[in-house]
């Protein structure tokens, strides 16, 4: 097995916010303890419902911001804040809405191009370009779309774009922020069959975070599962699928609709909603809202625990 | 007869660049307690169709049918009063982001009253109770308290439950839910489905569900209908369609679920939803389809009997067809 080209280790991330002038100044915890290891041609998948802090695990790990606590290794290399401008080329992201993360002034082969600019100053305009046209047929456009504008492209198209751009650099990692949960069906499988074609030829790892089960479930290597800031279960996807120790998991499972109308289910229905942020639960994160809380629950906060298939929960393999 | 009759819709914009013709002789037939599904992508007309039956189209847009009937009475040449009169009452819409569907600057109690002091003529009392009780079964704690808060105050699954409330407000005979889920969370999508089928079940009201996820349509629907480039493609009951698709649209979009592949790479559909600069003359999916031939590309094709589905395809796939393949 080859060494992980990221290692990441309790990162948290804070931030402080303040309701009103004379309010007291409250934490928001938006990431706390989460810890993974990703190797080349590997997709790590991230799941969780909104606000569960899958994308400021997306902006630590693009280097957009600094943990507040915990490290991460890049390539292995310590990506603290001195180090950034070197790991800038090994990290890139795609973002999710393609009609918002392009440039509507700039013609394609300046967006491609334009990593280059900035991070390969020595490289010759002619080569940008011959690399620019490159990668351009290496994700499925045509040699006529590099003079063209962003508008003139459909959402899948302009996807391809944005994984163009990313890949400029030649990173080892990519992190993709819900890269196809703005695309119709019939376009969605295209972009994710690029993505495993590009994964293969390159090595790449991908941090893919998603709320759409069914394509992580098609995709991922392994899986985090996260609630409310915090991960509550990890293991290779085929494990936590078939086995999701975790209610969490295992409500949210139950709660994705399958294309099959014929598979009767037991749905677990979970009461109420995410609890704020700013008013974390003492205990255990889900706990308000779980089914199989005791006492302890309440006031104790369990830890991710295992080897494998790990899990944060006092009860995590009681028979319901 | 039908509670909803409409029969070849068809809406054309006026746009800078010339016609463009969002819904293409659509027919739509719902009886009552029935809940059918429209399926499209984006741009497929789905939203439009429902527009412009409520009448909530700009006047850029023609509307034009043979039929558009609600329980005998004619949709088209109602009078604004008239319109309004059945709007909101007998027929009601969910939208589908109710963060902007909301008025911002009214409490989410004074919205859910609007509907009932306009079309049963409660008093002040029996508003307050009825709203409280819709509260209740729209399932929001302590209902009396959230009558004054507003819309920004709520998360998202709790403005959708507001928003189903204000529909079902005066016991409609049909809702129209227009992507209801989509701006929702896994769990509370589920708990959001749960109530929309429990209310259509206890109410015997008709719904149509429109939507792109097909799990969804899966777990909800009775009646699918797959709309494609403003026409319908396809219809069929919802088990017999995920069984056995008999338009090869409807065959390309379930084998690209994720759920159902079988290897690594998915099987997708090439092209792209024509625009309004290269709609086909022929069949409208024939760019994309791997069974068309130079027939297809040329004529448009009829609608097929209801045993294959209504299927508006030259050459509809079957059950023998599929064996052999």
């Amino acid at each position: 097995m080859t060494a992980p080209v990221v290692i990441a280790k309790e990162l948290s991330r804070h931030y402080e916010v303040k309701d009103g002038l004379f309010a007291e100044r409250q934490t928001v915890r938006a990431l706390s303890d989460a810890s993974f290891k990703l190797s080349p041609g590997k997709t790590l998948a991230v799941v969780g419902e909104s606000g569960c802090g899958k994308s400021t695990l997306a902006r630590l790990v693009t280097l957009i911001e600094p943990p507040t606590t915990g490290s991460l290794e890049i390539d292995g290399i310590s990506a603290v804040p001195e180090n950034w401008a070197s790991l800038r080329s090994s990290v890139q992201i795609v973002f999710q809405d393609p009609y918002g993360s392009l440039n509507p002034r700039q013609r394609i082969g300046a967006i491609l191009e334009e990593p280059l600019k900035i991070s390969r100053p020595e490289m010759s305009a002619s080569e940008r370009t011959a690399k620019a046209r490159e990668m351009l047929s290496l994700v499925g456009l045509r040699e006529e779309h590099f003079d063209r504008y962003p508008h003139m492209f459909s959402g899948g198209q302009r996807q391809r774009i944005a994984v163009a751009r990313a890949l400029m650099l030649n990173p080892k990692v990519l992190v993709l922020d819900e890269p196809v949960s703005a695309l119709d069906l019939s376009i969605q499988s295209q972009i994710l069959n690029l993505l495993i074609d590009l994964q293969e030829k390159f090595q790449l790892a991908y941090l893919f975070i998603s709320h759409d089960l069914s394509v992580v479930r098609h995709m991922a290597d392994d899986l985090i599962v996260m609630y409310l800031g915090r991960p509550v279960e990890t293991g290779p996807k085929e494990e936590v699928f078939a086995n999701p120790r975790h209610p969490y998991t295992r409500a949210l499972l139950s709660a994705t609709p399958t294309a099959d109308p014929l598979a009767k289910k037991e749905r677990i229905k979970l009461e109420g909603e995410l609890p704020s942020p700013l008013d974390m639960p003492a205990g255990c994160p889900f706990a308000p809202r779980c089914w199989r809380a005791h006492d302890n629950c309440h006031t104790e906060r369990p830890v991710l625990d295992g080897n494998q298939h790990s899990v944060a929960c006092f009860y995590a393999d009681v028979e319901d | 007869m039908p509670l909803l009759e409409i029969r070849n819709l068809t809406v054309e914009f006026a746009t800078a660049s010339g016609p463009f013709r969002a819904v293409d002789g659509a027919d739509i037939v719902v009886e009552s307690g029935d809940i059918l599904a429209i399926v499209g992508e984006s741009g497929s007309g789905k939203s439009v169709m429902m527009m412009a039956m409520m009448g909530l189209l700009p006047w850029t847009a023609t509307v034009t049918s043979d039929v558009m009937r609600f329980d005998g009475q004619d949709l088209a040449d109602l009078s604004t009063r008239e319109r309004r009169r059945l709007m909101g009452k007998d027929i009601a819409m969910i939208f589908q982001e109710p963060m902007s569907s909301l008025n911002p600057c009214f409490n989410v109690g004074y919205q859910i009253k609007e509907a009932l002091r306009q079309h049963l003529g409660l008093d002040r009392k029996e508003r307050h109770n009825r709203a409280i009780e819709l509260l209740e079964q729209v399932g929001i704690p302590s209902p009396e308290k959230r009558l004054n808060v507003f819309p920004h105050q709520l998360s998202g699954g709790m403005n959708q439950r507001v928003m189903i409330a204000m529909a079902i407000a005066c016991s409609p005979r049909l809702l129209i839910a227009d992507e209801p889920t989509t701006a929702l969370d896994v769990t509370i999508q589920a708990q959001v489905l749960d109530l929309l089928t429990g209310l259509q079940r206890d109410t015997g009201m008709a719904m149509i569900l429109i939507t792109h996820d097909m799990g969804v349509v899966a777990e909800t629907a009775e009646r699918v209908s797959v709309q494609y480039a403003g026409q319908k493609v396809e219809e069929q009951p919802v088990t017999d369609l995920f069984a056995t698709p008999h338009h090869p649209y409807t065959f390309a979009l379930l084998a690209a679920l994720p759920e159902r592949a079988t290897e690594k790479h998915l099987p997708t559909i090439k092209g792209v939803v024509p625009g309004q600069f290269d709609r086909p003359s022929g069949c409208l999916f024939s760019p994309r389809c791997t069974f068309a031939d130079e027939t297809c590309k040329s004529t448009p094709p009829a609608v097929q009997p209801a045993s294959l589905g209504y299927a508006r395809c030259h050459y509809p796939i079957s059950a023998k067809t599929e064996e052999t393949a």
